[in-house]
């Protein structure tokens, strides 16, 4: 088997006295879509945090391409491949797609002027190959929807080359046909051959699309499975607690009841 | 879970289905009336003029426009300074005091210390751009808001003015500028006129016009335009994809004192002299007509020439009601309305394109 995009090895991180992660293996592949789920606060922000450059981690090793790394800033990060989408971070809502599409990295005529046909064109030929089809990207990017915000986000990423593309919560203030919408950009992301890290506590929404899935419980690696090795039914159960979604189920019925 | 979907089910059926053509005539005209901040003001500004011209005999001679021209020109020179500034999301209650400040540095260096005129405007022009970079970099540095770190400068330059001169000059003015060396060359470039139909024009309307081409050249066809967008309207995630927001900003500052210079240079090499307490009050024209002009007050969109529409206006209506014949008072009430109905305008234009949908 090929050497893993990103390979991290009992990787750990503590703010002060809290330990927000500790004994977190996992590893993202070329074309393949690594899902990390868990309840709030379980550190899955702090997991791609660390893998994004904003953070970095006290223990354990971080591989990237096969080689031990520990990247000081998102600029760094970014530099060697890996790109971070956050709900609503990075796009300004009031200017146009394409100027969003390029932004800090315009597309220069004559050293200073900003080639607009080409950021236009550009913008509209990138979006479509990731099937995405803007009415118009000289309108304003605060007028598209959470969804097709997100997708223009996930477009950029790969336009600009990103080996590993990281998504915090892509699907978490979207509705269900949104979600679907979203994810199949994420799908669009992986086939292309980028590596995925999907970060979502929903696992309707990891199953479909994920290759592998890391499962957190308050900062504890709860289990680390190929798609084979779990059924959605599981991975929805474990992510529930098991025996706390009985109790859970138990005391709704009481509610209902009353 | 399920989300409620009102109306977001539409909006990921629009992002899969395909037809084109239907959804482009349903929104373009909206959407471009929406990228195009200066067309309320150009109506204004074309109602204004008619009104003016039609109630009034000398509003449209050729001396009439060059007195509304020239009451416009160096209020609009500053207006698009501080569009910029605002749509890069900053104030700068510096800026009408600035005008005074230089040409009292520029007035000081040539009466009292004896240089030479060009000599004095270039030291004026390193004093602008150094309280600018200063106002800049403190507002990045301490993250204040701008409106206080500019309001602490205005009051500092205000003091200043009057407190040197004073004891330079023992009284509150600076006079007797065309004694000094280099008056009449420099004269040439900021005070001069030209003539059109036999009608003098002052060379500031062409400074004006000069400067609208630059700001709004920069403004929508250069990098550093698309980053005074993103700086203005969105500043973490500007950063987050790697824009220079500090560089951004501090630039800004220095723009608008830049402006002030200007205007300065012009009033002083125009008049001769100038009073230490001139400009106080002028910062709020020129945020209210970058207003008029479309600019938000929120950063992150507006126009350079829409400012520059805003001073027109402004120029219009205040020779307009002279030549009426009315009080003077009726000017402010004009303002007044104009302003209140700009903002009204231009927020309901910014919730439509601002609409957050999810
Ligand atoms: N900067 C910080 N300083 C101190 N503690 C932090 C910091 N960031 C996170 N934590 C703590 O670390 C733990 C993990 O947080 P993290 O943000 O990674 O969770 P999460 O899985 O992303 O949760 P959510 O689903 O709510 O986003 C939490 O207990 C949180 O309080
Ligand atoms: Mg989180």
């Amino acid at each position: 088997m090929s050497t893993p995009l990103i390979e991290v090895r009992n990787i750990g991180k503590t703010y002060g006295n809290v330990i927000a992660l500790r004994d977190v293996s996992t590893e993202v592949r070329a074309g393949e879509v690594t899902c990390v789920l868990g309840d709030n606060g379980a550190g899955k922000s702090t997991l791609i945090k660390i893998l994004a450059g904003v953070h970095q981690h006290d223990q354990g090793e971080f591989l990237f391409e096969g080689k031990p790394v520990r990247f000081s800033s998102p600029r760094e990060a970014l530099d060697a491949g890996i790109a971070t989408v956050y709900q609503d971070l990075a796009v300004v809502p009031l200017m146009s797609v394409w100027r969003n599409f390029f932004l800090g990295a315009e597309p220069k005529k004559f050293g200073f002027m900003l080639d607009g046909r080409k950021g236009r064109e550009t913008t509209k030929r990138a979006l479509a190959e990731m099937g995405i089809d803007l009415r118009d990207v000289e309108q304003p990017v605060g007028t598209l929807s959470g969804g097709e915000r997100q997708c223009v986000a996930i477009a950029r990423a790969v336009h600009f080359g990103a080996k590993v593309l990281i998504l915090d919560e892509p699907t978490a203030a979207l509705g269900v046909k949104q979600a679907g919408v979203v994810l199949r950009y994420v799908a669009q992301a992986r086939d292309r051959g980028l590596g995925v890290v999907l970060i979502t506590h929903n696992p309707h929404h990891a199953y479909p699309v994920g290759d592998r899935f890391l499962l957190l419980k308050r900062g504890a690696p709860l289990g680390n499975y190929t798609k084979a090795e779990i059924t959605l039914a599981e991975l929805t159960r474990q992510m529930a607690g098991g025996a706390e979604l009985e109790a859970l189920e138990h005391e709704l019925r009481g509610v209902q009841t009353s | 879970m399920t989300t409620p979907t009102s109306g977001s089910g539409q909006e990921s059926d629009r992002a899969t289905t395909s037809t084109k053509d239907e959804r482009v005539a349903s929104v373009s005209l909206t959407n471009r009336l929406i990228v195009r901040p200066e067309i309320g003001a150009a109506l204004g500004a074309l109602v204004v003029f008619l009104f003016f011209s039609v109630i009034t005999e000398q509003f449209l001679t050729l001396s009439g426009v060059a007195t509304w021209l020239d009451d416009a020109s160096t209020l609009g020179i500053m207006a698009i300074a501080v569009a910029l500034l605002m749509i890069g999301g900053e104030f700068d209650l510096s800026a009408g005091v600035m005008t005074a400040s230089t040409a009292l540095v520029t007035a000081l260096l040539a009466t009292q210390a004896g240089l030479n005129v060009w000599l004095a405007l270039l030291l004026s022009l390193v004093f602008a751009l150094a309280v600018g970079g200063f106002n800049g970099w403190l507002v990045m540095r301490t993250g204040l808001p701008s409106f206080i770190v500019t309001l602490g400068t205005f009051l500092a330059l205000q003091g200043l003015n009057l407190g040197v001169t004073r004891l330079v000059t023992g009284t509150v003015q600076v006079s007797g500028m065309r004694a000094t060396e280099g008056y009449e060359s420099a004269g040439m470039l900021f005070a001069s006129t030209f003539s059109i139909g036999g009608q003098p024009f002052r060379v500031s309307v062409l400074w004006w016009i000069l400067l609208t081409v630059i700001a709004a050249f920069v403004l929508v066809k250069t990098r550093f335009g698309n980053w005074i967008f993103a700086v203005g309207g969105a500043p973490t995630s500007a950063r987050a994809v790697g824009v220079p927001l500090v560089r951004t900003k501090i630039l800004l500052f220095m723009t608008t004192a830049f402006a002030g210079w200007v205007v300065g240079s012009i009033n002083i090499l125009r008049f001769a002299s100038v009073q230490a307490n001139q400009g106080i009050g002028l910062e709020l024209q020129f945020i209210i007509a970058a207003v008029v002009g479309g600019c938000l007050l929120t950063g992150g969109f507006g126009s350079a020439v829409g400012a520059a529409i805003g001073a027109l206006i402004f120029g219009m209506a205040r020779q307009g009601i002279v030549y009426a014949q009315w009080n003077s008072d009726w000017f402010m009430l004009f303002l007044g309305i104009m302003l209140l109905s700009a903002v009204l305008v231009n927020n309901a234009l910014r919730r439509r394109a601002e609409r957050v949908r999810r």
